[in-house]
């Protein structure tokens, strides 16, 4: 049975057929409107979440199926000190699969060790995100035409962004990828994953610290969010979090074809005004994020589409 | 000069980085061991000037010698048999390491979830790497 607990779970090839599958979905989505019919998803989330909980609830009813779950550790048996394993045993006879979110990291593989049912990380912690991966993997692919070759800029928090850390671990695996990593000096990018992922792969990398000097060199721009959860100093978050704002002034030098990504939620690092602009696709993004979970649901779940009507 | 009687049968782990004698000991879980073991400590040594051994009774069967290498990379162990070395052993870093070290990032689940073992696999040889298997944070002996 397979899981989906890291972006590297799936192979390039996998990736592709789940990314084509998504595409599909997008062009003809009453296709797979019964696919799932008689499937329960349990959604097992630990900790607060709007777009990641709705988007795979959404993407389980959109196939037909149907959703069980909780939305807080309050109000699950976590409360009373159930440990992830036994939960997970439980929930095993109740539902098809799952997708879990979790504080803490690497509660999703203890639950894919425990389970009969498909696991799916829906983020634990600062560590993976693999179906956030998947929706940015798709948005590129989608409005691109293709994951290669490729100017990616990375800009805010690199430190403990995990949808960062996530998709550089995914684009290192495809041809002619240059990242540029932009971010305050605090804020960046850490070695290990230099040294254990960017360095083997052999892709080329630049650190700045200026925005607009990475604009004009750019074919994505992935925008994140400081995170204050991810601080364990107040002043430390104050003192970084303003310290990029996309706005219509900065965005002049970009090229007319870039993307702007974000895995959203955003705070104030996009301005508004930006939001009209062709090339902001942050939103795009949250709704390809249904799509691609819809064709992830699918795969884990060993279903095949449904033929094509002419 | 101190003198430790030598071997008849069992295992010396020789060249340990002079300080690290009691960590092997207490990664080994040599305390319950029930022959006689013996750890010299600051021991002379012409290629490192001072360094660890540890001399154990018979060879036990409940331990992983490979551990030994995780924890210092500049060990030998000499298997002794009828008083004479009879294999002289450079361990290899074992890919997963279970049981043994504690991960200490307190984000990770297995700092709330009861009874799960604590493990960490091999990530890169070359810098002696080891990560949890969950969270992924890199163990070190601080």
């Amino acid at each position: 049975m397979k899981h989906l607990l890291s972006p590297l779970d799936l192979s390039v090839e996998e990736t592709g057929q789940i990314l084509s599958l998504a595409e599909e979905m997008i062009k003809a989505p009453d296709r797979f409107r019964s696919v799932c019919q008689g499937k329960k998803l349990a959604t097992l989330f630990y900790e607060p979440s709007t777009r990641t909980r709705l988007s795979f609830e959404a993407a389980m009813l959109n196939l037909g199926g149907s959703i069980l779950g909780f939305s807080s550790a309050d109000s699950s048996s976590a409360a009373k000190g159930e440990s992830v394993a036994d939960t997970i045993r439980v929930i095993s006879s109740y539902a098809d699969i799952c997708a879990m979110r979790h504080p803490k990291e690497g509660a999703p593989m203890v639950a894919a060790q425990y389970a009969s049912i498909p696991v799916i990380n829906a983020g634990d912690g600062g560590h993976n995100h693999p179906t956030q991966t998947l929706t940015d993997l798709l948005t590129i692919q989608s409005l691109k035409g293709r994951l290669s070759h490729l100017t990616i800029g990375l800009c805010g928090d690199l430190k403990f962004g995990r949808t960062v850390h996530s998709l550089i671990h995914a684009l290192v695996r495809y041809e002619g990828i240059h990242f540029i990593m932009i971010s305050p000096e605090e804020l960046r990018l850490p070695s290990y994953i230099k040294k254990e992922v960017l360095e083997p792969a052999g892709t080329p990398y630049q650190e700045l610290t200026s925005l607009e000097d990475a604009m004009p060199k750019l074919d994505v721009l992935y925008m994140t969010r400081v995170q204050r959860e991810r601080f364990f100093n107040e002043e430390d978050y104050i003192r970084l979090k303003d310290t990029y704002i996309l706005d219509k002034q900065k965005l002049s030098g970009a090229k007319d074809d870039m993307l702007i990504l974000h895995p959203l939620p955003r705070v104030n690092e996009i301005a508004s005004e930006v939001d009209s602009d062709p090339r902001a696709v942050y939103f795009k993004q949250a709704e390809y994020g249904v799509y691609v979970r819809m064709a992830l649901i699918m795969t884990l779940l060993g279903l095949q589409a449904p033929e094509a009507q002419f | 000069m101190l003198n430790i009687s030598g071997l008849n049968s069992g295992v010396v782990i020789d060249h340990i980085k002079a300080g690290r004698g009691m960590d092997i000991y207490s990664y080994l879980e040599l305390d319950k061991y029930d022959n006689s073991v013996a750890i010299i400590k600051n021991a002379k040594s012409s290629k490192m000037g001072k360094k660890d051994i540890i001399k154990i009774e018979g060879i036990p069967d409940f331990i992983d010698l490979n551990l030994v290498s995780v924890i210092c990379d500049s060990v030998t162990i000499n298997i002794i048999r009828g008083g004479v070395i009879i294999e002289k052993k450079e361990p290899s870093l074992p890919e997963q390491v279970t049981g043994i070290f504690r991960c200490k990032n307190p984000r990770c689940i297995t700092s709330i979830e009861q009874d799960l073992p604590h493990s960490f696999r091999l990530t890169n040889p070359h810098t002696r790497t080891y990560r949890c298997i969950y969270c992924e944070q890199e163990w070190s002996r601080a």
